[in-house]
Protein backbone atom coordinates (compact mmCIF):
# COMPACT_ATOMS: atom_id res chain seq x y z
CA UNK A 1 0.00 0.00 0.00
CA UNK A 2 2.75 2.41 0.97
CA UNK A 3 4.50 1.62 -2.27
CA UNK A 4 1.41 2.34 -4.28
CA UNK A 5 1.21 5.78 -2.71
CA UNK A 6 4.91 6.27 -3.26
CA UNK A 7 4.76 5.31 -6.92
CA UNK A 8 1.74 7.54 -7.28
CA UNK A 9 3.61 10.47 -5.80
CA UNK A 10 6.54 9.90 -8.11
CA UNK A 11 4.19 9.95 -11.07
CA UNK A 12 2.53 13.04 -9.71
CA UNK A 13 5.92 14.75 -9.65
CA UNK A 14 6.68 13.62 -13.19
CA UNK A 15 3.24 14.55 -14.44
CA UNK A 16 3.78 18.04 -13.06
CA UNK A 17 7.05 18.25 -14.95
CA UNK A 18 5.46 17.53 -18.30
CA UNK A 19 2.57 19.87 -17.72
CA UNK A 20 4.84 22.88 -17.27
CA UNK A 21 2.12 25.43 -17.06
CA UNK A 22 4.51 27.40 -14.97
CA UNK A 23 5.50 30.39 -17.10
CA UNK A 24 4.07 33.54 -15.59
CA UNK A 25 5.41 36.23 -17.88
CA UNK A 26 2.84 38.78 -16.81
CA UNK A 27 3.78 38.72 -13.17
CA UNK A 28 5.53 41.60 -11.47
CA UNK A 29 9.25 40.64 -11.32
CA UNK A 30 9.56 42.10 -7.81
CA UNK A 31 6.81 39.84 -6.52
CA UNK A 32 8.29 36.88 -8.37
CA UNK A 33 11.67 37.56 -6.80
CA UNK A 34 10.24 37.75 -3.30
CA UNK A 35 8.18 34.65 -3.90
CA UNK A 36 11.24 32.79 -5.17
CA UNK A 37 13.35 33.82 -2.17
CA UNK A 38 10.59 32.68 0.15
CA UNK A 39 9.78 29.40 -1.55
CA UNK A 40 13.44 28.42 -1.68
CA UNK A 41 13.32 28.00 2.10
CA UNK A 42 10.21 25.86 1.94
CA UNK A 43 9.75 22.18 1.29
CA UNK A 44 7.31 20.80 -1.23
CA UNK A 45 5.29 18.13 0.56
CA UNK A 46 4.68 16.09 -2.56
CA UNK A 47 8.31 15.77 -3.64
CA UNK A 48 9.88 16.12 -0.25
CA UNK A 49 13.43 16.70 -1.36
CA UNK A 50 12.51 19.61 -3.54
CA UNK A 51 11.93 23.18 -2.53
CA UNK A 52 8.61 24.79 -3.19
CA UNK A 53 10.45 27.04 -5.63
CA UNK A 54 11.75 24.17 -7.75
CA UNK A 55 8.94 21.67 -7.53
CA UNK A 56 6.69 21.13 -10.51
CA UNK A 57 4.06 19.28 -8.51
CA UNK A 58 0.53 20.59 -8.77
CA UNK A 59 0.38 21.39 -5.09
CA UNK A 60 3.59 23.42 -5.30
CA UNK A 61 2.09 25.41 -8.13
CA UNK A 62 -1.03 26.09 -6.11
CA UNK A 63 1.01 27.11 -3.11
CA UNK A 64 3.13 29.46 -5.21
CA UNK A 65 -0.09 30.99 -6.50
CA UNK A 66 -1.28 31.36 -2.91
CA UNK A 67 2.00 32.98 -1.84
CA UNK A 68 1.95 35.30 -4.84
CA UNK A 69 -1.53 36.44 -3.90
CA UNK A 70 -0.58 36.96 -0.29
CA UNK A 71 2.44 39.05 -1.30
CA UNK A 72 0.14 41.16 -3.46
CA UNK A 73 -2.20 41.51 -0.50
CA UNK A 74 0.67 43.04 1.44
CA UNK A 75 1.45 40.19 3.83
CA UNK A 76 5.00 39.97 5.14
CA UNK A 77 7.19 36.88 5.00
CA UNK A 78 6.47 35.86 8.59
CA UNK A 79 2.75 35.97 7.99
CA UNK A 80 3.07 33.84 4.87
CA UNK A 81 5.26 31.30 6.61
CA UNK A 82 2.79 31.22 9.52
CA UNK A 83 0.00 30.56 7.00
CA UNK A 84 1.88 27.55 5.65
CA UNK A 85 3.02 26.08 8.96
CA UNK A 86 -0.53 26.37 10.34
CA UNK A 87 -1.61 24.04 7.55
CA UNK A 88 1.33 21.78 6.86
CA UNK A 89 3.35 21.97 10.08
CA UNK A 90 6.99 22.85 10.64
CA UNK A 91 7.87 20.14 8.16
CA UNK A 92 7.57 22.66 5.33
CA UNK A 93 10.47 24.65 6.77
CA UNK A 94 13.95 23.67 5.68
CA UNK A 95 15.14 25.71 8.64
CA UNK A 96 13.23 24.24 11.57
CA UNK A 97 12.47 26.48 14.56
CA UNK A 98 14.11 25.85 17.94
CA UNK A 99 11.43 24.44 20.21
CA UNK A 100 10.97 21.57 22.59
CA UNK A 101 10.41 18.92 19.92
CA UNK A 102 13.45 20.06 17.96
CA UNK A 103 15.92 20.43 20.87
CA UNK A 104 17.45 17.06 20.05
CA UNK A 105 17.84 18.09 16.43
CA UNK A 106 19.48 21.39 17.26
CA UNK A 107 21.56 20.47 20.28
CA UNK A 108 22.08 16.74 19.71
CA UNK A 109 25.23 17.22 17.61
CA UNK A 110 26.79 19.44 20.29
CA UNK A 111 25.94 16.94 23.00
CA UNK A 112 27.56 14.22 20.90
CA UNK A 113 30.62 16.43 20.35
CA UNK A 114 31.00 17.13 24.08
CA UNK A 115 30.43 13.48 24.97
CA UNK A 116 32.91 12.40 22.31
CA UNK A 117 35.53 14.86 23.55
CA UNK A 118 34.99 13.57 27.09
CA UNK A 119 35.43 9.95 26.02
CA UNK A 120 38.55 10.81 24.01
CA UNK A 121 40.02 12.76 26.92
CA UNK A 122 39.41 9.92 29.35
CA UNK A 123 40.80 7.37 26.93
CA UNK A 124 43.98 9.36 26.31
CA UNK A 125 44.45 9.95 30.02
CA UNK A 126 43.92 6.28 30.74
CA UNK A 127 46.40 5.31 28.05
CA UNK A 128 49.03 7.68 29.39
CA UNK A 129 48.60 6.07 32.80
CA UNK A 130 49.12 2.66 31.21
CA UNK A 131 52.40 3.68 29.62
CA UNK A 132 53.58 5.21 32.86
CA UNK A 133 57.19 4.37 33.69
CA UNK A 134 57.76 0.91 34.95
CA UNK A 135 61.50 0.59 35.48
CA UNK A 136 63.11 -2.62 34.26
CA UNK A 137 64.44 -5.03 36.77
CA UNK A 138 68.18 -5.63 36.78
CA UNK A 139 67.72 -8.94 34.92
CA UNK A 140 65.55 -7.38 32.22
CA UNK A 141 68.00 -4.52 31.78
CA UNK A 142 70.89 -6.91 31.30
CA UNK A 143 68.93 -8.95 28.76
CA UNK A 144 67.94 -5.84 26.90
CA UNK A 145 71.55 -4.78 26.66
CA UNK A 146 72.53 -8.21 25.32
CA UNK A 147 69.82 -8.01 22.67
CA UNK A 148 70.94 -4.57 21.64
CA UNK A 149 74.51 -5.75 21.31
CA UNK A 150 73.26 -8.61 19.18
CA UNK A 151 74.51 -11.27 21.54
CA UNK A 152 71.22 -12.90 22.25
CA UNK A 153 70.40 -16.57 21.67
CA UNK B 1 38.66 -3.21 29.35
CA UNK B 2 36.25 -5.83 28.07
CA UNK B 3 33.39 -3.59 29.04
CA UNK B 4 34.82 -0.87 26.81
CA UNK B 5 34.73 -3.28 23.91
CA UNK B 6 31.00 -3.64 24.39
CA UNK B 7 30.39 0.06 23.71
CA UNK B 8 30.62 -0.18 19.90
CA UNK B 9 28.31 -3.18 20.00
CA UNK B 10 25.75 -1.30 22.07
CA UNK B 11 26.02 1.71 19.76
CA UNK B 12 25.61 -0.55 16.76
CA UNK B 13 22.49 -2.15 18.21
CA UNK B 14 21.07 1.29 18.99
CA UNK B 15 21.76 2.37 15.40
CA UNK B 16 20.07 -0.73 14.02
CA UNK B 17 17.07 -0.06 16.25
CA UNK B 18 16.80 3.51 14.93
CA UNK B 19 17.08 2.29 11.35
CA UNK B 20 14.45 -0.39 11.89
CA UNK B 21 11.99 2.14 13.26
CA UNK B 22 12.89 4.55 10.48
CA UNK B 23 12.38 1.96 7.75
CA UNK B 24 8.91 1.15 8.98
CA UNK B 25 7.82 4.73 8.96
CA UNK B 26 6.33 6.38 5.95
CA UNK B 27 8.22 9.62 5.33
CA UNK B 28 5.25 10.90 3.38
CA UNK B 29 3.09 10.92 6.46
CA UNK B 30 3.64 14.30 7.96
CA UNK B 31 1.79 14.89 11.25
CA UNK B 32 -0.91 17.47 10.73
CA UNK B 33 -0.87 20.57 12.92
CA UNK B 34 -4.66 20.70 12.57
CA UNK B 35 -5.41 17.79 14.89
CA UNK B 36 -7.55 18.97 17.81
CA UNK B 37 -8.12 22.31 16.12
CA UNK B 38 -11.37 23.53 14.58
CA UNK B 39 -11.87 22.32 11.02
CA UNK B 40 -11.27 25.25 8.64
CA UNK B 41 -14.52 26.73 7.42
CA UNK B 42 -15.52 26.91 3.77
CA UNK B 43 -18.55 27.39 1.63
CA UNK B 44 -18.30 25.47 -1.63
CA UNK B 45 -20.72 24.61 -4.34
CA UNK B 46 -22.13 21.10 -4.27
CA UNK B 47 -21.01 18.67 -6.92
CA UNK B 48 -24.46 17.41 -7.87
CA UNK B 49 -26.34 20.64 -7.40
CA UNK B 50 -23.95 23.48 -8.25
CA UNK B 51 -26.31 26.23 -7.13
CA UNK B 52 -26.45 24.80 -3.63
CA UNK B 53 -23.56 25.19 -1.24
CA UNK B 54 -22.26 23.27 1.73
CA UNK B 55 -20.35 24.45 4.76
CA UNK B 56 -18.92 22.40 7.66
CA UNK B 57 -20.94 24.65 10.00
CA UNK B 58 -24.03 22.72 8.95
CA UNK B 59 -22.52 19.63 10.55
CA UNK B 60 -22.41 20.97 14.11
CA UNK B 61 -23.65 18.34 16.51
CA UNK B 62 -22.63 15.46 14.28
CA UNK B 63 -19.56 13.30 14.03
CA UNK B 64 -18.58 13.01 10.39
CA UNK B 65 -15.81 12.29 7.93
CA UNK B 66 -14.55 14.73 5.32
CA UNK B 67 -12.78 12.94 2.50
CA UNK B 68 -10.68 14.75 -0.12
CA UNK B 69 -10.72 12.89 -3.41
CA UNK B 70 -10.42 13.35 -7.16
CA UNK B 71 -10.95 11.28 -10.27
CA UNK B 72 -7.30 11.91 -11.20
CA UNK B 73 -6.15 10.28 -8.00
CA UNK B 74 -5.32 6.59 -8.34
CA UNK B 75 -5.28 5.87 -4.62
CA UNK B 76 -8.75 7.41 -4.29
CA UNK B 77 -10.07 4.81 -6.71
CA UNK B 78 -8.50 2.15 -4.60
CA UNK B 79 -10.26 3.55 -1.54
CA UNK B 80 -13.58 4.05 -3.29
CA UNK B 81 -15.12 0.55 -2.87
CA UNK B 82 -14.32 0.57 0.84
CA UNK B 83 -15.93 3.97 1.29
CA UNK B 84 -18.99 2.65 -0.51
CA UNK B 85 -19.14 -0.30 1.83
CA UNK B 86 -18.74 1.88 4.94
CA UNK B 87 -21.25 4.46 3.79
CA UNK B 88 -23.85 1.69 3.58
CA UNK B 89 -23.34 0.76 7.23
CA UNK B 90 -24.35 4.32 8.15
CA UNK B 91 -21.85 4.37 11.03
CA UNK B 92 -20.36 7.74 10.14
CA UNK B 93 -21.61 10.06 7.40
CA UNK B 94 -18.93 10.67 4.77
CA UNK B 95 -18.78 13.98 2.93
CA UNK B 96 -16.49 14.52 -0.01
CA UNK B 97 -14.41 17.36 -1.37
CA UNK B 98 -13.77 16.78 -5.05
CA UNK B 99 -10.37 18.32 -5.26
CA UNK B 100 -8.93 19.94 -8.40
CA UNK B 101 -11.26 18.02 -10.63
CA UNK B 102 -13.64 18.39 -13.49
CA UNK B 103 -17.26 18.37 -12.33
CA UNK B 104 -18.56 16.34 -15.27
CA UNK B 105 -15.87 13.68 -15.01
CA UNK B 106 -16.38 13.43 -11.25
CA UNK B 107 -20.14 13.01 -11.59
CA UNK B 108 -19.69 10.43 -14.28
CA UNK B 109 -17.39 8.41 -12.06
CA UNK B 110 -19.76 8.60 -9.08
CA UNK B 111 -22.69 7.56 -11.23
CA UNK B 112 -20.81 4.63 -12.68
CA UNK B 113 -19.06 3.31 -9.62
CA UNK B 114 -21.40 4.40 -6.86
CA UNK B 115 -21.45 7.41 -4.60
CA UNK B 116 -20.35 6.87 -1.01
CA UNK B 117 -20.84 10.52 -0.07
CA UNK B 118 -23.84 12.14 1.57
CA UNK B 119 -22.75 14.93 -0.70
CA UNK B 120 -19.59 16.17 -2.33
CA UNK B 121 -18.49 19.72 -2.89
CA UNK B 122 -16.25 20.93 -5.65
CA UNK B 123 -12.91 22.60 -4.92
CA UNK B 124 -11.59 23.19 -8.44
CA UNK B 125 -8.69 25.42 -7.42
CA UNK B 126 -7.71 23.46 -4.36
CA UNK B 127 -7.98 26.42 -1.98
CA UNK B 128 -10.01 24.62 0.65
CA UNK B 129 -7.63 21.70 0.32
CA UNK B 130 -4.74 24.03 1.11
CA UNK B 131 -6.63 25.25 4.19
CA UNK B 132 -6.90 21.64 5.32
CA UNK B 133 -3.24 20.98 4.63
CA UNK B 134 -4.00 18.34 2.01
CA UNK B 135 -0.91 17.31 0.06
CA UNK B 136 -1.60 13.79 -1.11
CA UNK B 137 -5.13 12.75 -1.90
CA UNK B 138 -7.00 10.91 -0.60
CA UNK B 139 -6.99 12.44 2.84
CA UNK B 140 -9.77 11.99 5.38
CA UNK B 141 -10.60 13.98 8.47
CA UNK B 142 -12.73 12.80 11.36
CA UNK B 143 -14.57 15.83 12.72
CA UNK B 144 -16.42 15.88 16.04
CA UNK B 145 -19.67 17.53 17.14
CA UNK B 146 -17.96 20.82 17.91
CA UNK B 147 -16.34 20.95 14.50
CA UNK B 148 -12.90 19.92 15.81
CA UNK B 149 -10.64 17.66 13.75
CA UNK B 150 -9.89 14.53 15.78
CA UNK B 151 -8.05 12.33 13.34
CA UNK B 152 -6.50 12.59 9.93
CA UNK B 153 -5.72 9.78 7.55
CA UNK B 154 -3.20 10.57 4.85
CA UNK B 155 -3.55 8.23 1.89
CA UNK B 156 -6.35 5.74 1.34
CA UNK B 157 -8.43 4.46 4.23
CA UNK B 158 -7.82 0.75 4.61
CA UNK B 159 -9.94 -1.78 6.46
CA UNK B 160 -7.49 -1.69 9.31
CA UNK B 161 -7.52 2.10 9.56
CA UNK B 162 -11.31 2.20 9.45
CA UNK B 163 -11.72 -0.46 12.15
CA UNK B 164 -8.94 0.72 14.41
CA UNK B 165 -8.91 4.48 14.00
CA UNK B 166 -12.15 5.83 12.60
CA UNK B 167 -14.85 3.60 14.12
CA UNK B 168 -13.68 3.56 17.76
CA UNK B 169 -13.09 7.32 17.74
CA UNK B 170 -16.40 8.04 16.06
CA UNK B 171 -18.18 5.87 18.61
CA UNK B 172 -16.48 7.57 21.51
CA UNK B 173 -17.10 11.05 20.13
CA UNK B 174 -20.76 10.31 19.52
CA UNK B 175 -21.42 9.40 23.13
Amino acid sequence: MKYVVLVMLVFLCLAGATAAKEAQPNEDPKIEQRMKALTEQLRCLVCQNETLADSRADLAEDLRREIREQIKAGKNDQEIIAFLTARYGDFVLYNPPVKRTTYLLWFGPFILLIAGTGVLYRYLKHRRELISDEPLTADQRQRAEEILRGESG
Amino acid sequence: MNKLLLIPLVLFIALVAFLLVGLNRDPHEVPSPLINLPAPDFTLSQLREPNKTFSPKEMRGKVWVLNFWGTWCVACREEHPLLLEYSKTGAVPIYGVDYKDDREVALQMLNQEGDPYVLSVSDPEGRTSIDYGVYGAPESYLIDRDGVIRFKQIGPITREVWQKEFLPRAKQLSQ
